[in-house]
C-alpha cells in the first residue's frame, strides 16, 4: 500500500515560488491500477517524483507499506527505487546500449551476475513482446518499442509498483493503446500496483480503476473512475467528465428537454436515439453529450430536446425501461 | 616549373626534409601523443568532476571549491601558450631535470591542454540528457554509478570528437614548442624558416603539419561517428 500523507511541495526560484503540491493525500492499495490526472502544470510530475523522493517533500509524509521513504538512508531508498520503478513519457533508453544492455541497467546496478542478469533481461523482452531487438540499439526502433524496453528495464528488479509518467503521451492512439493493454497485463499477471500520471481522461478510462484529481497541486477529487464519470462533484473533475462545458448545453432554447444519464449502460448514445426514431417514430434532437466507454459500458449524460410535451412522454417512457439509464427533465 | 624542380634551392630543400623530416615527424607525434594523454588523465576526471559538481549537479561541490576550480580553469586558459611555457619552466626543470628540449616542452603543454580537456569534457557530459540521469536515478543507481555507467558511456562520441580538437590544438602547439628546443616540424619550421631563410622547408613542414592535423581529425570524425549507437542504421 502507498500512502501519501499531507504532502506539500513549493519551488522557489529567484523570481518566483510555485506551490506545486497542497495537502495531497493519497492512498494507492496492493494490485491497483491508480490514475492521476489533471491539466498540464497541476503538480502530477512533482506529485510522482515524490513517491521515490527524487523530489523531497516540503511537508508530508510517503509511506510505502507502512515505511517512510522520506527517512530511508540513500542505500535503503535506492533498494525501495528498486521495488519502485518508473517509466517515462521520454522513454530516457541509454542510447549507447543496446536493448538487452538497457534492460540489464538495473540488474547490473543491484550487482546481479551478468549470465543472470542476461538471462532475466531476455525473458522480460519476451514478455514485452520485442525478443527479437535485444541486440538493436533504441534509435533503431519505434516510440511504441522503445516504451516496451523502458517496460521490460522496469520490471528487471521485480519491482512491487510501477510509476508511468505520461509513459503514453508522446505515442499514436494506437500504440498508446497498445501499451496500457500491456501495463494493464502485468498488473494483473504480476500483481504489480501501478499508478498512472496522464492528462487524457482516455487513458484513465481505459486501464484505470481508481483516480485523483489533481488541480492546481491540490485534490479535488478521488475515489472509483465509475463514480467520478457518473457523478462527478468538483469542478475540476466535471471538465475533464464534460470537456466542452456542461453549462453551454443547458442554455439552448426548447422546452421540451430531457437530461438521460448513463450509468453502465451497455447501449451507447447513438443507437438510443435510433431506436427511439425507429420503434416509437420519436425524433430527438441532440442538444449535447459526453458519454464515455469505460470498458464496454457506457457512462455521462446527453442533453435531448423534443418537438412537443406527448413526444417527450413518450421517450421518458422508453428510456426508462432500459436497464442502467436514469431520466430527468430539465 | 621544370627548371623549379631542377633548382638548387628545392634539392637543397629536398635533402633537409629527406634526412631531417623523419625525427621531426616522429618527435611532434611522440610528444603530442604523450601530451595529450596525460592531460587527458588530468581533464577528464577534472572534467567529469566539473560536470556533475554543479549547483544542480548529482554531486554538487562546495561552492568555494567550484569556484576555485572554475577560475583556475579560467586562469590556465587565458595564458598565452609561449607565456605559460616561461612561466612554468622552473615546475619543468623541477619535474624534467631541465627546462630546454623535446621532453621538456611536455611540461607546459599538459599544463596548456588540460583545462582545456577539461573544459570540453565538462561539455560533452553536459550534453547527457538529464532525463536519462533522473532515469538512473530512479533506477536506485549510485552517483558514482551514474558517472561511470550512465555519463560516461553516453557521452562517448561526442568525448572522442573533443578529444580530437584537443589533439589537434596541442598538435598545433608542439610548433609552438620548437620555440623553446622542443623538437619536431615546429622546430625544423623555426629553425630553416625563421632563422635560415630556408623557406622552402618551411613551408614543406607546414604542409606536413597541415597534414598530420587533417590526419588526426578525419580518424577522429570517424571514430566518433562509428562508436555512435544513435547513428545506427534502422
Ligand atoms: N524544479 C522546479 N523548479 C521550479 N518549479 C518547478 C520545478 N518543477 C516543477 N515546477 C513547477 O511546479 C508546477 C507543477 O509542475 P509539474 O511538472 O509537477 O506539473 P505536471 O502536472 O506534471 O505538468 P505536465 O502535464 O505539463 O507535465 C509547475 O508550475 C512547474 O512550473
Ligand atoms: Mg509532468
Amino acid at each position: 500500500m502507498i500512502e501519501l500523507k499531507n504532502i506539500s511541495k513549493t519551488f522557489r526560484t529567484s523570481d518566483s515560488t510555485v506551490e506545486a503540491l497542497k495537502n495531497v493525500s493519497i492512498t494507492v492499495n496492493d494490485g491497483d491500477i491508480f490514475g492521476i490526472i489533471g491539466m498540464s502544470g497541476a503538480g502530477k510530475s512533482t506529485l510522482v517524483r515524490c513517491i521515490n523522493m527524487l523530489e523531497r517533500p516540503d511537508e508530508g509524509a510517503v509511506l510505502i507499506d507502512g515505511v517512510d521513504v522520506g527517512s530511508l538512508k540513500s542505500k535503503d531508498l535506492r533498494n525501495t527505487r528498486r521495488e519502485v520503478t518508473m517509466i517515462f513519457q521520454g522513454f530516457n533508453l541509454l542510447m549507447q546500449r543496446s536493448c538487452l544492455n538497457n534492460v540489464m541497467f538495473p540488474l547490473e546496478l543491484a550487482g546481479v551476475k551478468k549470465a543472470d542478469a542476461k538471462k532475466r533481461a531476455l525473458e522480460l523482452l519476451e514478455t514485452v513482446g520485442l525478443p527479437d531487438k535485444a541486440n538493436a540499439y533504441p534509435a533503431q526502433l519505434s516510440g511504441g518499442q522503445q516504451q516496451r524496453v523502458a517496460i521490460a528495464r522496469a520490471l528487471a528488479t521485480d519491482p512491487k509498483v510501477l510509476l508511468c509518467d505520461e509513459a503514453t503521451s508522446a505515442l499514436d492512439p494506437k500504440t498508446s493503446h497498445a501499451i496500457l493493454s500491456l501495463i494493464r497485463e502485468i498488473n494483473e499477471k504480476l500483481g504489480i500496483t501501478v499508478i498512472i500520471i496522464t492528462h487524457q481522461m482516455s487513458v484513465i478510462e481505459e486501464v484505470c480503476n481508481n483516480v485523483a484529481i489533481l488541480d492546481h497541486g491540490e485534490v479535488a477529487e478521488q475515489g472509483r473512475v465509475v463514480d467520478i464519470f457518473t457523478h462527478p462533484k468538483s469542478q475540476a473533475a466535471k471538465r475533464l467528465v464534460f470537456p466542452e462545458g456542461e453549462q453551454e448545453i443547458l442554455v439552448e432554447n426548447s422546452a421540451y428537454r430531457l437530461r438521460v444519464i448513463f450509468g453502465g449502460a451497455k447501449a451507447a448514445g447513438t443507437p438510443l436515439i435510433a431506436r427511439l426514431a425507429k420503434e416509437k417514430g420519436i425524433e430527438a434532437n441532440i442538444l449535447g453529450a459526453s458519454t464515455k466507454a469505460v470498458g464496454d459500458k457506457a457512462y455521462g449524460n446527453m442533453l435531448l430536446s423534443f418537438a412537443d410535451e406527448n413526444s417527450k412522454d413518450l421517450a421518458i417512457a422508453f428510456l426508462k425501461s432500459i436497464e442502467d439509464i436514469s431520466v430527468e427533465e430539465v | 616549373m621544370a627548371d623549379f624542380f631542377t633548382s638548387k634551392d628545392w634539392l637543397e630543400a629536398v635533402d633537409i626534409v629527406k634526412t631531417e623530416v623523419p625525427l621531426a615527424i616522429w618527435e611532434t607525434l611522440y610528444v603530442t601523443l604523450i601530451s595529450t594523454l596525460i592531460a587527458l588523465m588530468i581533464g577528464l576526471p577534472l572534467g567529469v568532476l566539473l560536470a556533475v559538481g554543479d549547483k544542480d549537479g548529482i554531486i554538487p561541490l562546495p561552492a568555494p571549491l567550484r569556484h576555485f576550480l572554475n577560475i583556475l580553469i579560467n586562469l590556465l586558459r587565458s595564458v598565452p601558450f609561449l607565456i605559460l611555457i616561461v612561466v612554468v619552466a622552473p615546475l619543468t626543470r623541477l619535474i624534467i631535470g631541465k627546462a630546454f628540449g623535446t621532453a621538456a616542452s611536455i611540461v607546459p603543454l599538459v599544463i596548456a591542454a588540460f583545462p582545456f580537456i577539461a573544459r570540453l569534457v565538462e561539455s560533452s557530459v553536459h550534453e547527457v540528457n538529464p532525463n536519462i540521469i533522473e532515469m538512473a536515478q530512479s533506477t536506485g543507481a549510485s552517483p558514482f554509478q551514474i558517472i561511470t555507467k550512465v555519463l560516461i558511456p553516453e557521452s562517448v562520441p561526442s568525448l572522442i570528437s573533443n578529444i580530437t580538437i584537443a589533439l589537434t590544438t596541442i598538435l598545433g602547439y608542439t610548433a609552438m614548442s620548437g620555440a623553446i628546443g622542443g623538437g619536431g616540424l615546429g622546430k625544423l619550421a623555426i629553425n630553416y624558416g625563421y632563422y635560415r631563410y630556408k623557406y622552402l622547408v618551411m613551408i614543406i613542414t607546414v604542409i606536413l603539419l597541415i597534414l598530420l592535423v587533417q590526419l588526426f581529425q578525419s580518424i577522429g570524425t570517424k571514430l566518433s561517428v562509428v562508436s555512435d549507437k544513435r547513428l545506427k542504421k534502422k
